[in-house]
């Protein structure tokens, strides 16, 4: 990979503000993958992802159902190792260091790369002790008054505090579909993670609660990196600052969002964007 | 063109409804015959239910005999009690004590009974001592040598004591007998049956709850005392034993088979045995509790420890399949979460899963244990079937068990009275059945509300 890679365009405001390549390097690579590849059994589901990713800043893995972008999300935070008969190969490394390496504690590396899934899936637990229990099992705030201020905090993060101040010991599965997914978000949020890895984080929600979420990941974007695996191309162009297009467990074609949806390189991603295939 | 698909759609239209009478039939049909399944399972429970209520319900009325008992000094040739005098040492008195207590045991107290039983009866009524004391139960005279020595001060006085009636007197008194069957067929004497009618009438015989059938032991020499006491407490010991082994032994083990152990041959055979030890008939855990705990432990015959464990191996392959099941059903999704916050299986296990299954793998051990309860074959094995007419203090002494005492009870010869006593006793242990039962389906529904 050339070391341009992780070098992003900003957005549109910084593009017409004559774009200087100092600029630039404010997105040093955070997350590189070299060589990916995924078992389940016999079935290889990956065929050697190379990705760099940049930081604090949205990365978009798109493409059609089965083609590998959520698989390629769960590698980052080691979630494959839950899955019976999955077998990892090549090699990831988050800062340089190599996340599948046998002294890595993954407990470790999941309180530094969170995770947002698919289906908004709160514990059924109050408000508050969703976003508490990151940090009481990490050990991160020393007493209550601390604990009250991460999960405050977070929640406002997460555009949620205003909602639910006054029901913070109501059940978290009681709010909608669209705030349990801010919950969500904020309970990732509360661990105070590096990476935030979005699986499908919409794809359960109406519109109105996806414009929200976009929303916020693009406030998120300016302090933590985000990979977000999405359905939507339109979403993935309204969020994201880079894109990766999988197909069929191949990364077809990477690179600044723009360019990707403007002008893709590759037939197969331009088949995509254009609706042809999916 | 258009014709030929109209008229293929209407030919298609007309299989489809030519088919739908049989459709609905077959439906009808299906629905018939489980109400028909539904109606005659019901209607067989209630069939037992009244059976059971309709005889069980006499046994939990007692006839009393209220008597003035004369404690009287010709009839109770005895030193009067001794006392503790001062300057006499503990173990004199104790000894002193002793010596008077088997002084009035070896007297005759059926003597001072009688006594009590003529007095009551009319002037003049032609009765001979025997047939008398046929009357009352023949634990009468322990009852009043047993007020005598706790109160010695009665000597000379007159108290009114209320006795048990016989079985004999019970049955007659309550129409179980034929009153028309010549003196040859009948357990009780003609004057004795007469006293008895006339001890109805004037209220000496009257008719009381059974307490007895909660307050003491199984008895043979006097069935109307007989009660459910002592196995009461050693269905008590029993579960007491199994609840504290089976329920953190079986669901730590579901819950280290389900979340942790690596999955390969070994813990697929072990998956199969729990399986098929759950199917295992009852008896044979009784066997092996017989080899395994009485032969080669040797744990006390007929003790609720041995009975305990016996009933702990029948319950753990339950309580693990339910736990198994119950922890099979949690949501992927519930994991996927607290392992991407960053939780260690054991955390994940402890902090989500289990207080989620908790309300099923409690309705399980609860009917697991209440299974157990009700458990009768292992514990023949383990001579739990001895008769034993004393309270158990310890799970090491000699017990019985509710569902052994009904099978004792329901080999007893007397039937007339004790049909009855067994019906009352399968009652019993029904109410703690389905006690046990409603308390599962109401923390269930309780719980789960909750969550």
């Amino acid at each position: 990979m050339d070391m341009l890679a992780g070098k992003v365009k900003m957005t549109d405001q910084t593009l017409s503000a004559n774009l200087d390549p100092a600029d630039m390097i404010d997105h040093p690579i955070r997350l590189t993958a070299r060589d990916v590849t995924v078992h389940y059994g016999a079935k290889q589901a990956l065929h050697g992802i190379s990705i760099d990713i940049p930081d604090r800043a949205v990365t978009a893995f798109i493409g059609p159902s089965g083609c590998g972008k959520s698989t390629f999300l769960r590698c980052i935070n080691r979630m494959n190792d839950t899955i019976e008969g999955a077998r990892v190969g090549g090699r990831i490394e988050l800062d340089g260091q190599d996340i599948y390496a046998p002294d890595l504690d993954v407990v470790e590396l999941r309180a530094r790369v969170g995770m947002v899934f698919q289906k908004p899936n709160p514990f059924p637990k109050s408000i508050y002790d969703n976003v508490a229990y990151g940090p009481r099992i990490h050990g991160l705030a020393r007493n209550k008054a601390d604990l009250d201020e991460i999960v405050i905090s977070s929640l406002r993060k997460a555009g949620l505090f205003e909602e639910v101040k006054d029901r913070l010991n109501e059940p978290g599965t009681g709010l909608s579909g669209g705030q349990q997914q801010r919950l969500c978000i904020a309970r990732a949020i509360a661990v105070g993670p590096e990476v935030i890895l979005m699986d499908e984080p919409c794809s359960a929600l109406d519109p109105i609660a996806t414009a929200i979420i976009e929303e916020l990941i693009d406030e998120l974007r300016t302090n933590y990196t985000i990979v977000i695996v999405t359905h939507s191309m339109q979403q993935a162009a309204r969020v994201s600052q880079k894109t990766a297009f999988f197909h069929l467990g191949n990364l077809i074609e990477q690179g600044d969002t723009e360019d990707i949806f403007t002008n893709p390189v590759n037939k197969q991603t331009q088949d995509y964007i254009m609706g042809r295939i999916g | 063109m258009t014709d030929t698909s109209l008229d293929s759609a209407a030919i298609r239209r007309q299989r489809v409804r030519a088919g739908l009478s049989r459709r609905h039939l077959g439906e009808r049909l299906f629905r018939f015959f489980g109400i028909l399944a539904i109606c005659l399972a019901l209607g067989f429970v209630a069939l037992l239910f009244t059976d059971v209520l309709r005889k069980g319900i006499p046994a939990f009325t007692q006839s009393n005999i209220r008597l003035e008992v004369a404690f009287d000094p010709e009839l109770l040739k005895v030193d009067p009690a001794p006392e503790h005098a001062p300057g006499q040492s503990d173990a004199d008195f104790r000894a002193a004590r002793l010596g008077w207590e088997r002084q009035v045991a070896m007297l005759n107290w059926n003597n001072v009974v009688e006594a009590a039983l003529r007095n009551a009866a009319p002037a003049g009524f032609e009765i001979d001592s025997r047939q008398l004391l046929t009357i009352t139960e023949s634990d009468a005279r322990h009852r009043v040598r047993e007020l005598f020595v706790a109160n010695p001060a009665l000597l000379g006085q007159t108290a009114q004591v209320d006795l048990l009636a016989s079985a004999n007197t019970d049955n007659w008194v309550k129409g179980n007998i034929n009153r028309d069957l010549g003196d040859s067929q009948q357990q009780l004497s003609a004057p004795a049956r007469a006293l008895i009618d006339i001890f109805e009438e004037n209220g000496t015989i009257t008719q009381g709850f059974a307490w007895s059938l909660f307050t003491n032991v199984d008895s043979r020499s006097a069935p109307a005392s007989a009660g459910l006491l002592g196995a009461l407490m050693g269905t008590f010991w029993m579960m007491l034993i199994v609840i504290i082994l089976a329920v953190p032994l079986g669901v730590g083990s579901a819950i280290y088979l389900e979340e942790f152990a690596p999955k390969s041959r070994l813990t697929d055979l072990i998956e199969v045995n729990i399986n098929n030890l759950a199917a295992v008939p009852s008896i044979v855990f009784g066997l092996l509790g017989a080899a395994v705990f009485i032969n080669w432990f040797r744990l006390p015959l007929s003790a609720p420890l041995a009975g305990g464990l016996v009933l702990t191996l029948m319950t753990l392959p339950t309580i693990i399949i339910a736990t198994r099941a119950a922890l099979k059903g949690v949501s992927p999704a519930l994991r996927q979460a607290a392992l991407g916050m960053g939780a260690s299986k054991t955390q994940m296990v402890f902090h989500h899963v289990l207080p989620v299954t908790f309300p099923s793998i409690l309705t399980a051990t609860i009917i697991g244990v209440a299974q157990a309860m009700g458990e009768t074959a292992p514990l023949l094995l383990i001579g739990m079937n001895a008769f034993v007419a004393s309270v158990p203090g310890t799970p090491i002494e000699q017990a019985t068990a509710l569902p052994v005492q009904i099978y004792l009870w329901q080999g007893n010869e007397n039937r007339n009275f004790f049909e009855p006593r067994t019906s009352a006793a399968i009652m019993v242990l029904l109410a703690f059945m389905i006690t046990l039962n409603a308390i599962a389906i109401f923390l269930r529904s309780r719980l789960e509300k909750r969550a």
